[in-house]
């Protein structure tokens, strides 16, 4: 809140020299306020982030140190977690896991950027009989629970033969059946001036080479807020894996940690923690690399609905 | 494609067209079918009327704890993560020189916050013996049953979602930055205080954001299936058993698709008129700038 209005500036001149009562009084209460959010901020933001700094030192603890200090550094630290949970109790390594993640994530992800830069552009620039349900329609998806669907979607995958492969987990998204991108690209196209790519039509350009030419170079920022987006997820989803994929040799990790927490739990607890870290590695990066277009996403897609 | 007729725009939506027909409206409709069918998967589905919905409501234990607990959690975890998260975003909306550093702080969390890693985590920090457990003795207090005992168990759970507090932030603060500053020098002059500024400039400004926020994150809490799945698996008790962990169950476990459609269909009622209540009171107070909406 910024309750107070800007003090005025002292300039030195004039009757002015001195400050009033009034200003000692406003500045000491601002200076006041400012340490105290200061306080707040960084004592919430410590409880926040300990956990994660907890996980990273555990997983070099022996399991016997794990439960007897709430400290961070490991008294021996050791990378037997990784080793030994890298192997896994099943006939594959965790490497097998992250690439059948890379397996869905790729097409998952590609065919979402693409789908709904074609359904965006679609939306945001042309009239066309019917637009107006089929808008709201997008708006209504963007609120549809999931779970009312996700019966009938199994047994339409059970009966095209898709159960146990990756198809299920990437084709909806690839034919823009995440509503919340299609959402938040039509916002982003919305906001962008069409002078550039009318100028384009006018030189003879078709729709087509418009939006690959002239539109999609200026979508860029939402579209990679996008594919962030879908990678964060898609490495986060569990339930979709755990219904449509039953061999191990194709579990992403999601999957897997779990299948590591049934199996090793009673002994081994530095393991599943040294692997857990290994499952947020991607993401943790990904976002430390690219955040602004995180916040820039996030603030596109809820602010302006 | 090219040519400007007006069905162009029509081939540009036509992957969401068919995404939409195909994985939505169809399977949308295909449940509520199913949920007055007895459907085992082997032998085709059977009609029976209203049979499942009478079984939900006149003789089912489980289905009554689980809606429940259901109820109590959504009414816990989105008013305490909301309440949280406008209050951050208050604080931190203000001329600090850290603010980034601050939102990232706060915004990893939400990132990170659905995978099974962290519910793995959740599990080990507050274990009898784990982290939580050890700061609360430490400080002086005595150790809580965090999972073992039913009165505790779903509060861990929303422990854990109010904890991704971060992106509900994210659109507050921004909401927030975009409050013309001016409105509040001027009652500043005319010598109101901060919490009357907050009350009667600020929050009626962000009520759109609030309204979002709310509808967003009320759907989400009635699907909450990653966290008590892995964490508590549904007990002790039942405790944590919410909604979707039943029909989960009841599909792919008992693999009785007729009646897990009809649970379905409950909860979808119940996200339903919700929302209905939520657009209807929000005549009344979400509050829109004239031109400023896009």
């Amino acid at each position: 809140m910024a309750a107070f209005p800007d003090l005025p500036k002292h300039s030195g001149s004039g009757e002015r020299d001195a400050p009033t009562q009034l200003e000692i009084k406003l500045r000491r209460k601002a200076r006041f306020n400012a340490a105290l959010r200061y306080t707040l901020l960084t004592v919430v933001g410590l409880i926040m982030v300990y956990p994660l700094v907890w996980l990273i030192g555990a997983s070099f603890k022996t399991n016997a140190e794990m439960f007897s200090s709430p400290g961070f550094w490991p008294k021996n630290p050791t990378i037997q977690g990784y080793i030994d949970g890298w192997q896994t109790s099943t006939p594959y390594t965790f490497g097998r896991f992250f690439l059948n993640s890379l397996w869905i994530i790729i097409p998952k992800t590609i065919g979402t950027a693409v789908s709904c830069t074609l359904v965006a552009y679609g939306f945001a620039r042309f009239e066309f009989p019917g637009k107006k349900i089929l808008f709201a329609s997008v708006i209504a998806t963007l609120l549809l629970p999931n779970v009312v669907t996700r019966i009938p979607q199994y047994l339409l995958f059970r009966d095209l033969g898709w159960l146990n492969t990756f198809l299920p987990l990437w084709v909806p998204s690839a034919l823009a059946g995440d509503a919340f991108f299609v959402f938040m690209v039509i916002q982003f196209l919305r906001a962008i001036p069409r002078d550039m790519e009318e100028a384009a039509r006018v030189d003879g350009a078709n729709t087509l080479q418009t939006l690959v030419f002239i539109v999609v170079p200026m979508l860029m920022p939402a579209l990679i807020s996008v594919c962030l987006f879908q990678f964060m997820w898609t490495m986060n989803d569990f339930l979709g894996p755990l219904i449509y994929l039953s061999s191990v040799d194709k579990y992403p990790v999601s999957l897997a940690l779990k299948l590591s927490i049934d199996t090793t739990e009673a002994f081994a607890w530095n393991q599943i923690l040294a692997m857990s870290v290994l499952a947020l590695a991607p993401s943790l990066a990904v976002f430390f690399l690219a955040q602004k277009y995180f916040i820039e996403g996030i603030s596109t897609g809820g602010v302006k609905g | 494609m090219g040519g400007d007729s007006r069905y162009v725009g029509l081939w540009y939506v036509a992957p969401y067209v068919i995404g939409l027909a195909l994985f939505i409206a169809f399977p949308f409709i295909a449940s509520f079918y199913l949920s007055f069918t007895d459907y085992d998967l082997l032998s085709r589905p059977e009609y029976i009327g209203l049979d499942n919905y009478k079984k939900l409501f006149t003789r089912d234990r489980t289905f009554d704890k689980s809606l429940k607990v259901t109820l109590i959690y959504v009414f816990t975890t989105v008013p305490l993560k909301l309440v949280f998260a406008l209050f951050i975003a208050v604080v931190l909306n203000y001329r600090l020189k850290a603010i980034n550093l601050f939102r990232t702080a706060y915004y990893v969390p939400s990132i990170l916050g659905g995978s099974v890693a962290i519910a793995v985590l959740w599990r080990y920090i507050f274990a009898d013996t784990g982290l939580v457990n050890m700061a609360i003795i430490a400080l002086g207090g005595e150790g809580i049953n965090w999972f073992g005992d039913p009165e505790n168990a779903l509060f861990t759970i929303t422990l854990l979602r109010c904890w991704q507090f971060g992106s509900a932030m994210v659109i507050f603060l921004a909401a927030l930055q975009s409050v013309d500053k001016s409105l509040y020098e001027a009652a500043a002059i005319d010598g109101a205080g901060p919490w009357q500024i907050f009350r009667s400039i600020t929050l009626p400004l962000i009520t759109p954001v609030i309204f979002f926020n709310l509808i967003m994150q009320t759907v989400q809490a009635f699907q909450e299936f990653n966290g008590p799945y892995i964490i508590t698996q549904g007990g002790p008790l039942k405790s944590t058993y919410l909604l979707p962990l039943y029909i989960y169950d009841e599909a792919f476990k008992s693999f009785d698709m007729g009646y897990a459609s009809a649970i379905a269909w409950v909860l979808f009622a119940i996200i339903m008129v919700l929302t209905l209540i939520a657009f209807w009171s929000s005549k009344k107070w979400v509050y829109y700038a004239g031109d400023k909406r896009s």
